[in-house]
Formats: C-alpha cells, structure tokens, sequence
C-alpha cells in the first residue's frame, strides 16, 4: 500500500465512524485535529464531539494539530487486513514493533486512546479484500 | 428453576505482610495437586475463572486465585490514601509464600501469568523447593520499556480507559468478543495507580537475567507457555528465556495474546492441559 492509498482509506472515515452510534458516543467528549501520516503522506483528521468532521490530504502549510500518528504505508495496509498478522493488529503494537510512532500533545490522545484506537481500524477488513 | 451454581468458592483471611495487615481474597475450586494461580499486573483473580470450572483441570488440581493487596476484592493496607503503590520483587515474593503458607500447601504447582510469569523466574531460582513445578505464561527474564507508564494514573486521563485501552491490543485479534471485554474489564475497574504500581516490578524491579542461570529444573520443572500476539512480552522474549534455562520448555500459542487464560479459554486449554497432565505425571 502506498501512501497515497492510505489516504483513500482514511477518506472514508465519516461513513465508517459516523453510522455508528457507540463510536461517535465514546468520542463525544473529544473535539480536536490529529494527523495521521503514512510515509510521507500526511492526512489531517478533524473530530467534532466523536464525529469525523473533515479528512484531507496534504501536503499542508502552517496545518496545526494536536498528536499525530505515523506509520510506514505497508505497515497501514497490514494493520487493516481483516485478520492482521502480530505486531499489526493494534497501534500500539506496531509503535512497539518499530513502524509507527505518536508524536505531539499525546494527552488528548490517551485521553482518548480507545476511541482512537478504533477509528483507525474503522476500515479493518474492507480494504484489498484480506 | 433451580439455579446452577459454579463450583467456585470465596474466602477471606487476613495476612501480614511487610509487617501490616492485608486483608486478602482467596477463592478456589477443584481437588488434588494444589494449583497457585498469579493474575497479571492491574487485574485480578478472576482471569482464572475458566480453569476454576473446568472439570478436566479441577479433578485432578485445586486451583486457587488470590488477589494481590490493592487488587480485585484485596483491600490495599490501612494508610493506602497516603501512598504510592508499588509492587517490589520482594513484596511479590512474599505475598505469593504467604499464601500457600496459610493455606498449609504441600509444594504446590504455580501458575502465573505477564507478571506472575515474570515472579515464576525468582521463585524457580531461590525458592525451588517450596515448588513442584512452576509454568510462566507469557513468562520474560526482562523486558525493555515499550511506554511511559505515567499515562496511567494521572488526573487528565481517565484511569480505567487508559488502562484499559493501553492493554487492548495485547489480546489476540482471534479471541472471542465476550472473553476479550471481560478480560479488559479487568483493566477497568482497577483502582488508581494500581496498574502503574505493578509495573514498578515489572519494568524496574525484576531483570533476572542474572537469575536464570541459577534454576535447576531437575528440582522444579518450568514449562513456559506465549501467545504469538503478545507483543508485550513477545515470543522472542520467552524463547530467549528458555534458552537461558538447562530443561525449560517453551511453547508459542497461536492465535493468543497476553492474557490465554482468560481472553481465549477454550483455546488455552489445548496447551494448559498437557503441562497439567505432566505435573499429575511426576507428582
């Protein structure tokens, strides 16, 4: 996967994230902007109270944001395979395995870790057919 | 409608430990060779629940889970509002030998599991003889720090979430929906700074990389058992460990995590069983 395809996929967040009720109702306290990066690809997530509001590609000047999360493409691609092998299957694993990493104000992150956590398997399993 | 009870039962007895009174939750099932059972650090007792029921294990064993001070139904020591909690080699040690020295043990069998697999490593190698066999589950001489453990218990972040979210992963993706959120329960309703206080032992107070030499599996076997998913203590972490120890085994479980006992026990049980069948073999 290639980070333009990540971006793709995270372009779909507002439909995988809004339909469901108890995502959105687990991040109704958070309003805020992350970035997610996949190579050099940066992609800007904004979250009204636990709904996506805004997904763009960059690349940005001067786009502020709160904590990012950046992984390799190849490793994006593996963390959505429906049934990931070790070390892909969460983003704190693949932060313990080397190919990602938080960066930034990493309080509304862990404040927040399990929502986050699950917007970005959102696409889990709907990507390329693994 | 008759309602069919477990066989589980719950007691409680009041240790001294580090010279102050610990209220202490001790609950078991089952027969035969005692079974001491560690849960992992921020949990309790309750990840035993499955081998506590299940009458190919409780025929043979009497399986008892207790909760650590300050964990599950374990009051922490009188004075707790006034201190940090943390877990020490020594204070883990000694609650472990004062349990089975209450319930008048004869050399029981151990299971511990993450951190209690890290404390079977101590007790093989000081405290063999008061052992028949010891099995570390997700078991590790050491481990390098993966996060800042300061994230769990601070008042911005909420610490059942955090907790629980930081573990999340650590469940195999395989495990079944409804044994994966009781085992992250667990992690919820621990209270403040527990988790962290845990981790203390884990992360700063138990490199045994000296000690893995000193065990003797002539005198107390040690069988070692990891999930594939665990990337916490990982299967590289347990097989170096092995290779450290002259007669341990261990053994990778597919499609596990950090917690086999109580996030996939149908699944455990396919490699519990045949450690358990060898410990009555030897008894």
């Amino acid at each position: 996967m290639t980070g333009e395809e990540v971006a793709a996929v995270l372009a779909r967040l507002p439909e995988l994230v809004n339909a469901r009720a108890p995502l959105v109702n687990r991040g109704r306290f958070f309003s805020g902007e992350f970035l997610v990066e996949a190579d050099a690809v940066p992609i800007h997530v904004k979250v009204q109270e636990g709904r996506i509001a805004a997904v763009e590609t960059g690349p940005f000047r001067m786009r502020a944001w709160r904590f990012a999360v950046r992984a390799e493409a190849q490793a994006w691609g593996r963390f959505w395979e429906r049934m990931p092998e070790p070390g892909y299957h969460d983003v704190i694993a693949m932060c313990r395995l080397g190919v990602a990493r938080l960066e930034g104000d990493l309080q509304p992150l862990m404040a927040n870790l399990r929502y986050v956590k699950e917007v970005l398997e959102a696409p889990r399993g709907t990507v390329g057919g693994r | 409608m008759a309602v069919e009870f477990e066989p589980i039962v719950g007691r409680y007895a009041t240790l001294t430990l580090s010279g102050r009174k610990c209220r202490i939750y001790i609950e078991e099932a089952g027969r035969g060779i005692p079974l001491l059972c560690l849960h992992t650090a921020g949990s309790d007792g309750r990840q035993y629940r499955h081998l506590m029921t299940d009458p190919a294990v409780t025929d043979n064993f009497r399986v008892i889970a207790f909760d650590l001070p300050w964990h599950g139904k374990s009051n922490p020591p009188v004075g707790f509002h006034d201190e940090e909690y943390r877990l020490t080699t020594a204070t883990y040690t000694e609650a472990i030998l004062a349990v089975a020295e209450a319930l008048d043990l004869d050399r029981p069998a151990l299971i511990g599991c993450s951190m209690g697999g890290r404390i079977v490593l101590h007790l093989a190698a000081h405290h063999a003889d008061r052992f028949r066999a010891l099995i570390g589950v997700e078991c590790a001489d050491h481990q390098t720090s993966w996060y800042d453990t300061t994230w769990l218990n601070r008042p911005d972040v909420h610490g059942g979430e955090i907790c629980a979210a930081m573990v999340s992963g650590l469940v195999a993706p395989q495990s079944p929906e409804e044994f994966r959120w009781e085992t992250l329960w667990g992690y919820m309703q621990s209270g403040p700074g527990v988790f962290k206080g845990d981790l203390y032992f884990y992360r700063e107070d138990s490199d045994f990389r000296d000690r893995t030499p000193l065990i003797d599996t002539a005198r107390c076997p040690i069988y070692l058992l990891t999930g594939e998913y665990d990337y916490s203590c990982t299967p590289e972490d347990t097989e170096r460990t092995a290779a450290g120890i002259p007669g341990a085994e261990a053994v990778i479980m597919k499609e596990q995590g950090h917690f086999p006992m109580s996030e996939n026990p149908a699944r455990f049980r396919e490699y519990i069983l045949p450690v358990l069948d060898r410990i009555r073999s030897t008894a």
